[in-house]
């Protein structure tokens, strides 16, 4: 068989529904990390605030994580619909948040004990040490699972494809079926780009947020 | 002024950390509390600003029960500078410094400014200020967390261990600029150390408590080294005891005697000259600008040269009117003539102290600080030094130098 790895005129009649594609991948694979965060950060803060709260809550979200991804995908359809970005979204949102729950629950736990004493000291109320103190120097922690959180939500989203919703994964089915490659070479390539530059843009919020805690890990 | 009455600290688990404790921290003087580890000196720190409340008992700052005030208000008027000084890892330096005036509602430029005028006081160069607090040696930490405590002026200061996770030589210096601010700001401190030596160093009073937060004794350092009130005190000061209690003595008492000086140019055959018609066994030779180099002896001298050219004896010196008689003595000793040479302010020679003068600037001295005569059960007292007996024999005979200073003269004759 001579048919060429990638057939670059394929990739110009499809551009269309390849960007197509690839919006809707975006979409399924970010908002449940957008979400999950903003979730993250009260039920964390609980957790911090009543330890006893905060095993159970990461062993539910446990639970959920350990569910293969394709069975709750298809237990999810008859409530959320088939084919339908929810069907996806929902289960990614549990995936993202058993991993950034922890990193809000561990950041906020990295704060040093003398300085949360010493901002008590100087006369900082619970509320204010919270929003002034705690968090910021919690955002390190934070960041680097939210990177986590990102790159496998976005690897996740593929294996919607085989309930009709997965974004750039409906390429990898497209030429599995037909045995043509470039569909599969495209979604590959794109998929990895999205998590690079997804990974690249959390990183760069971490050096604008946090400038104190990427000249600590370069000293 | 901070008053304890009565306070006692019980926590939830039943230790009692702090028991019945009255005692008085006088207005713009420094109060240490001083013990063994666990002997609720945290606690008793704490109580002042409400980090902890105390299970019954008063505490009044200025005759304010400061259970009376709000916690958060009550601790902006109060600095607080702990052992890691506790910087906000996400501001730099002169945020930091900042935090309180920026609480007390203050614009960030007035704040700012504020928080530059506190790094120059606490000798912080500039240059630092926008650095983040991990870019920052130990000690200069240690400043930052103190010129934090200062930003808003608050008329008390609370220090737990501040120095003590710095190197030794750190320490001395964060001390000396401790007690220099203190002379400028006059503020009510109240230090918590477990080093004895920093406690009597800094404190115009030392609260020694024991285990279990009880007030062993309170005294001013020269107090507390002359008179321990009972052997837990005088086990937690130490040995040399004696010695040290001479750092509170004024040398200014040692009198002193005129010294014959030889200028460095001057050739031996003068300086045996000289010599021989003062009838001195010793010279002090002195630079051209009058200060002391070093003592000759006229019979080492060799045939031909001038001084500069021989190798001179050893010297010690001491400020007649700052110094105390540990730097008296100490000087002494640093020579092997014996003499400790006095200087004026202006760093003039002001005399020599002689060995003989030293002693019996010495035995006065024990005459004032010992104790009066007491009875002494031999069984009780192990660590009965030869000092504390001596200054127990010498009580009230101030003409009468004690045995064991005579010893010495003998001693220093031969
Ligand atoms: N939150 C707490 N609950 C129960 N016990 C406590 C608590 N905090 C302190 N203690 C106990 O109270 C006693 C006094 O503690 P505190 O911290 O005041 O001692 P300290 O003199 O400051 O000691 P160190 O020199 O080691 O700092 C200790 O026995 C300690 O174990
Ligand atoms: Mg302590």
């Amino acid at each position: 068989m001579d048919e060429p790895l990638v057939r670059w005129d394929w990739i110009a009649r499809n551009a269309g529904t390849i960007g197509g594609l690839l919006g809707d991948h975006m979409v399924m694979s970010l908002v449940p990390v957008v979400v999950a965060l903003l979730v993250a950060v009260p039920l964390g803060l609980l957790c911090s605030r009543w330890r006893w709260l905060y095993q159970p809550t990461v062993g539910v979200t446990n639970v959920v994580y350990s569910l293969p991804s394709l069975a709750v995908f298809s237990l999810l359809i008859p409530i959320t619909g088939l084919a339908e970005p929810g069907t996806v979204i929902v289960p990614l949102t549990f995936y993202s948040l058993a991993v950034l729950l922890p990193s809000v629950v561990d950041g906020l736990a990295a704060v040093p004990e003398s300085v949360r004493q010493s901002a008590t000291a100087m006369g900082f109320g619970p509320l204010r040490r919270l929003v002034q103190v705690e968090l910021p120097i919690a955002v390190p922690v934070v960041l680097a699972g939210t990177r986590v959180a990102a790159v496998s939500s976005i690897s996740l989203v593929s294996i919607g494809s085989l309930i009709g919703r997965g974004g750039l994964g409906y390429l990898f089915i497209d030429g599995w079926q037909r045995t043509f490659p470039t569909p599969i070479v495209v979604g590959i390539v794109l998929t990895v780009l999205l998590a690079v530059l997804a990974d690249g843009v959390i990183i760069f919020a971490q050096r604008v947020l946090t400038p104190w805690s990427r000249a600590r890990s370069a000293a | 002024m901070i008053t304890f009455e009565q306070v006692t600290k019980r926590y939830a688990d039943g230790t009692v950390a702090v028991s019945d404790l009255s005692l008085e921290a006088p207005t713009g003087r420094i109060t240490v509390f001083v013990g063994p580890s666990g002997c609720g000196k945290t606690t008793s720190l704490r109580m002042i600003n409400r980090m902890i409340d105390a299970s019954s008992g008063r505490i009044l700052i200025d005759d304010r029960d400061v259970r009376g005030v709000d916690p958060a208000e009550l601790r902006r008027g109060i600095g607080y500078v702990i052992q890691q000084a506790g910087l906000f890892p996400h501001r730099r330096v002169l945020d930091n410094i900042a935090t309180v005036p920026y609480l007390l509602g203050w614009d960030k430029r007035r704040a700012r400014d504020r928080a530059a005028e506190l790094m120059e006081l606490v000798g912080l160069d500039a240059g630092l200020a926008s650095r983040y607090p991990f870019q920052l040696s130990g000690g200069q930490q240690q400043r930052v967390g103190v010129a934090r405590a200062l930003a808003a002026d608050p008329p008390i200061l609370l220090m737990d261990e501040p120095f003590s996770a710095v190197d030794p030589v750190v320490r001395a210096s964060l001390q000396d600029e401790l007690l220099r601010l203190q002379e400028e700001l006059h503020k009510t401190i109240v230090f918590v150390t477990h080093d004895i030596d920093e406690a009597i160093k800094l404190g115009d009073s030392i609260a020694v408590l024991r285990v279990g937060g009880r007030l062993a004794q309170l005294a001013s350092p020269a107090e507390l080294l002359a008179r321990p009130a009972d052997d837990f005190v005088a086990g937690f000061l130490g040995r040399d005891r004696g010695i040290r209690s001479l750092s509170f003595v004024p040398a200014r008492s040692v009198r002193l005697r005129p010294v014959t000086t030889v200028s460095l140019s001057a050739d031996v055959d003068e300086a045996r000259r000289t010599a021989r018609d003062a009838g001195e066994d010793w010279l002090l030779a002195v630079g051209d600008d009058g200060t002391p180099r070093g003592w000759v002896s006229p019979l080492d001298l060799p045939r031909a040269g001038t001084l500069a050219e021989t190798p001179l004896l050893a010297f010690g010196s001491y400020d007649r009117d700052a110094d105390s008689l540990r730097a008296a003595l100490d000087a002494a000793l640093l020579s092997p003539t014996g003499h400790a040479v006095a200087l004026d302010g202006d760093g003039a020679i002001a005399g020599v102290a002689t060995q003989r003068a030293l002693s019996e600037a010495l035995a006065e001295a024990a005459a004032l600080t010992a104790p009066p005569p007491r009875p002494v059960s031999p069984g009780l007292r192990p660590d009965a030094s030869g000092a504390h007996r001596d200054g127990e024999h010498a009580g009230g005979v101030r003409e009468a130098p004690p045995g064991s200073m005579g010893d010495g003269r003998e001693a220093s004759r031969g």
